[in-house]
This record gives structure tokens, sequence and C-alpha cells, in this order.
């Protein structure tokens, strides 16, 4: 006998209360949840309340080391438990969960001290992508001699599954670096302007490189689907300075590029019918 | 090419009646390279849904050693609310894919509307939660094509409108789906001491010929309020003496079954996992030579 409207109902809004209460500690232990005593009712649905909490809490720490090193276990504690009150998951793949807090981080009002906070926070969830994307064998650089020279202006590179470019003002790369391998943190000078972040995976590991500017400008053209020729252009003209191999060998090297595209037959190619 | 060639020599994927472990990624590298006397391994399959990365190709390679169980926490089976068809599909592609032993859940609920609480929710036990849950069972074995596991849970209330005993819930939900059961013999010891009923007796009164696979974990001891204590089911320690006495027990009725060893959370090194698992595995010996005695 399939379960009636009614008892789905039923159901559903003893559920409701349930989760009103686990998620808002202030709300009373719902009608029809009993214990012995209340102040035992109390104490054990508490234990809901602490697991959700503490379990969600504990997800975005796995997933924000570094933020977690640079504001301290106590105060990321307390930052993500704002977070999962508020934004708690929608999905039941937990490694999912954490996509916003770099924007939360961004407007959460006790951490506008550290300007930088968000960036680093994109970077580490751009790192939790790659580690979780699609397998893709990378290329090596080798490839672009084996495409005629003619072509090679109207080459596209279609990027590996796993690559992310995460653009800062702030030295985003150099502050996860010191977080992230150094015992001691090393101070990050005045010097050190914006930094761009190529995140990768050619393999197991998720590769984090430090990318100059107009190398950056240039792979972002590439992502977005120019020519390698048009991409190259539009760095040259944005300065001078533009090194194309140190563009390519960056790129290639960190396993960035999964295909390249020939170029598209001009109309006069076309074997006419 | 190499994902198929590891398909045709994967090990076979029934459970043996030998204990196997939860597998951890702090583990991945040693149980590859050492290849340990294991029965078998258990996932939760939600943290096998990305795309791919490690998890997968570890998982592959642990596969191709060992027959795999997946035990799910995110179907929500006990959920007033539909089941959802996107994770039913992911359990699926997964069970395709890993070819697994065993797919189990829990007599639970975790999401409400589009929320996932990441907890083991408990149920009243009804004639209409009763009703609602078999319809879930039901469409998640149309779905997969196959008979699931239902894990008893443990609990930290109760509810004034129970009015079945939970074996009795769980003996129902079996006889109208069809599906199995898991008995994790920790949840018993931690419900009977949270509601004052005597876990021997559960132990004694479960039926044993629907149990597929029985787990074992560690537990918490926190204030219950009142002066009474509370257990918690923490994952994060070993097995409990009186756990180990109802487990012996539990063997020497039911005969060696498929045991998990589940270790989630502060995780200890592999040769301690692998001793918990060793102990379980001599209870099951201990019992198939006391039998071989007595026949």
């Amino acid at each position: 006998m399939a379960a009636s409207t009614e008892t789905v109902r039923a159901v559903g809004a003893l559920q409701k209360a349930f989760v009103e209460a686990l998620l808002r500690p202030e709300t009373p232990v719902p009608d029809g949840v009993s214990a012995a005593t209340q102040a035992q009712r109390v104490k054990r649905f508490n234990v809901y309340r602490n697991n959700v909490h503490a379990s969600l809490a504990d997800a975005v720490a796995a997933r924000f080391p570094v933020i977690e090193r640079l504001v301290g276990e106590e105060f990321f504690r307390a930052m993500a438990l704002v977070f999962v009150e508020r934004y708690p998951p929608t999905s039941p793949i937990l490694s999912q969960y954490g996509g916003t807090f770099p924007q939360f981080v961004d407007t959460f009002e006790p951490a506008q001290d550290l300007p930088y906070l968000p960036d680093v926070a994109r970077l580490e969830w751009a790192r939790n992508l790659a580690y979780h994307a699609a397998d893709e064998v990378a290329l090596e650089i080798s490839v672009l001699g084996t495409i005629p020279p003619e072509d090679l202006d109207d080459i596209r590179l279609r990027l590996h599954p796993a690559t992310q470019l995460i653009h800062s003002p702030f030295p985003i790369v150099s502050i996860w670096q010191t977080n992230t391998h150094d015992e001691e943190v090393r101070p990050i000078g005045t010097d050190h302007g914006a930094e761009c972040a190529l995140v990768t995976r050619p393999a197991l590991d998720v590769l984090v490189t430090e990318l100059p500017s107009l190398s950056a400008s240039c792979i972002a053209a590439l992502s977005a689907g120019d020519t390698l020729g048009t991409a190259v252009r539009d760095a040259t003209t944005q300065s001078d300075a533009f090194d194309l191999a140190t563009t390519l060998t960056l790129l290639f090297a960190s396993g960035a590029v999964a295909e390249i595209i020939p170029p598209v037959p001009q109309p006069n190619e076309r074997t006419t019918l | 090419m190499q994902a198929d060639h590891q398909l045709a020599t994967r090990v076979n994927a029934a459970l043996p009646a030998r204990t196997g472990v939860g597998l951890k990624p702090e583990h991945y590298r040693e149980i590859l390279d050492t290849q340990p006397d294991i029965g078998w391994f258990e996932v939760h399959p939600e943290n096998y849904m990305g795309a791919g990365g490690p998890p997968h190709h570890y998982l592959e390679r642990v596969r191709a050693l060992y027959p795999l169980s997946l035990h799910g926490v995110g179907l929500s089976i006990g959920a007033a609310g539909p089941l959802s068809v996107d994770h039913l599909t992911r359990i699926k592609a997964l069970i395709d894919r890993y070819d697994p032993g065993q797919f189990s859940e829990h007599l639970a609920w975790s999401t409400h509307d589009t929320t996932y609480l990441n907890d083991l929710l408990p149920l009243p036990y009804t004639r209409d939660t009763l009703d609602l849950v078999v319809d879930h069972v039901d469409e998640v074995q149309e779905y997969l094509r196959r008979r699931m596991l239902i894990e008893n849970p443990s609990t930290y209330v109760q509810f004034s409108a129970t009015d079945m005993s939970e074996i009795d819930f769980l003996e129902q939900i079996a006889e109208r789906t069809g599906c199995g059961l898991l008995l994790d013999v920790n949840n018993v010891f931690v419900s009977a001491n949270n509601h004052g009923f005597d876990p021997i007796a559960y132990i004694d009164q479960f039926p044993v010929h629907l149990i597929g696979e029985v787990h074992l974990a560690g537990h918490a001891m926190i204030d219950g309020g009142d002066d009474t204590s509370l257990l918690v089911d923490s994952h994060d320690r070993n097995v409990s003496d009186p756990v180990w006495a109802l487990y012996t027990r539990l063997i020497q009725r039911s005969g060696p079954l498929p045991t998990l060893i589940e270790w989630d959370n502060d995780i200890p090194s592999w040769p301690v996992l692998e001793a918990e698992a060793h102990q379980a595995d001599a209870i099951m010996t201990a019992r198939r030579s006391n039998h071989g005695r007595l026949h």
C-alpha cells in the first residue's frame, strides 16, 4: 500500500519543524520529540544540532585550509558556522559544498580587514574543482611542432577540464604558497602586487602556477576561444613585453592544454558539389 | 583503455563472510602498496561523485583487488519529500562503474526540501512512516534493479507517535520490499543505552536471515542531562568491549557475515584499522571452528 497524501503531509510537517529547530538554536525542540525529561529532550536534540553544524563547518574547513590558517581556527569556525546557517548545502555531495564561500567571505563584516581573503578563497575553491575535474591527457608542448607553420596563427586550444585562472589585485599565489608549504609563514612584502594563478591538474596532483599578467591575459583569451594569433596580437598590443615562448611553456608545462583545434577550412577551400 | 583492462582483471563483486574496512584517502597508497589481507572495502558513494581525479583513480585500483560495498548517506529514504532522481542517477552510475557487492542506505532522513543536513535524522516508527519508507525502498530497488540493504540507525531522541518496535519496523520493510538489512551492532548499543532497552534482547530478536552486512564502530559518551549519559555514534575510536561482546553473540547465532569496521573521524594509521578487522575475523573464525566441533 502506497503512502497516502495525508501521511506524506504529516511526516513532512514533523520534518519541517525538526529542520527549523536544527538550524535555529533559539527554536524550541519540536513537539512529538520525546525523552524522559525536558532537560534530556534538549540535551539529546542538541546532539543533532551539533552534528549538523559541526560536520558542515568541518566540510567548509576541509576546502579552505589556507583561509583557516590566515584567520585562525577560532575565527574560521565562527565564520563557517554563520555560512552554514545562512547557506546550508543543497546537495549530498559535500565536496561541492562551499562554492559560494568566497563571496560570503567578501561580505562578512568581521573579515573586512583582510581584503585579500575572498580571492585566496577563490583560489582554494578552484583547487577543489580541479581535484575532482574530469580526467584527460594533458598535451606536451612538442605537439606544436606537428602543426603546419602556416596554420599556427589559426589554431585554437581547448584547455584541460581542471584548468582555471584566478585573477587578483593581491599576491594570492605567494600568500597561498607560504601558508601551504612553509612551517613559518613568510611575510609577503608590499612590493608584491597583483598576481594571477593558473590552477591545473595534469595527473593526480593539483598545481598552482603564478602567471605574468600578459601571459594571463593571453591564456584568458585562448580559454575564451580566440585563435592563437588573435590572443597573441591582443597581448602584444597591451605591451611589447609580452613573451610568447614563456607563456606557451608555462601553459603546456602545467598541463593546461587538452586539445589543439585545427583551423576551420575557409569557404573557398571547401569541396563544392 | 586502462579502465577496461582493470575491469577485466577485477576480483568478484560478492562480499565474503569476512571483515571489511571503510576506505579512507589517508590509506589509499598503503593499501595498494601492501595489499593487506582484508576481505573487502566500503565507501560512501557521495565521496565518489566527482567527474575524475584521485578519488576515482584510487577506487578503481582498490576495486581491482577487493570486493566493494557502496554505503549511501544521501538518499534520505525516510524523508517525506520525493527521492532525488539526480542522486539515484549518480548512484546508478557508480554501481555500473564499480560493480559493488552490496548497496546499502540508512533508516533515516538527511534532506528537507532543498536542504541537505549531513546527518542521519530519526523517524517515528508508525504504519504511516512504514508506508513512506516502503515506497522509497521500492523506488530505489526498481531504479537500481537490485536488492538493497537498510541499516538500523543510532538515535538520540524518540517520538511520542512511535507505536512499533524498530525490529518490527525493519522486518516489515524487508518483508514488503524484499530488501535485506544491515545490522549495525554499535548503533544497537548506542540506542539501547540512550533509550533504556536491552541490547542483548535486540540482538537475539533480530531476524538474522535478512542480514546482508554487519557494521562495527566506536562511540563517544557525553552528558545526557539529569545525570544520564548519552552515547554518540562518533566513528572516531576503537570498537568498545560491550559491542565486541554483542557482535560475538550475534555471530554465534548467525554464523559469519560480511562485517565492516567503520572509522570516519580521527582516522588512525592503517595497522590500527587492520588490527580491528582481524579481531572481527578472529570472532568469525572461532565460530567456524566451534561449529565444526559441534557437528
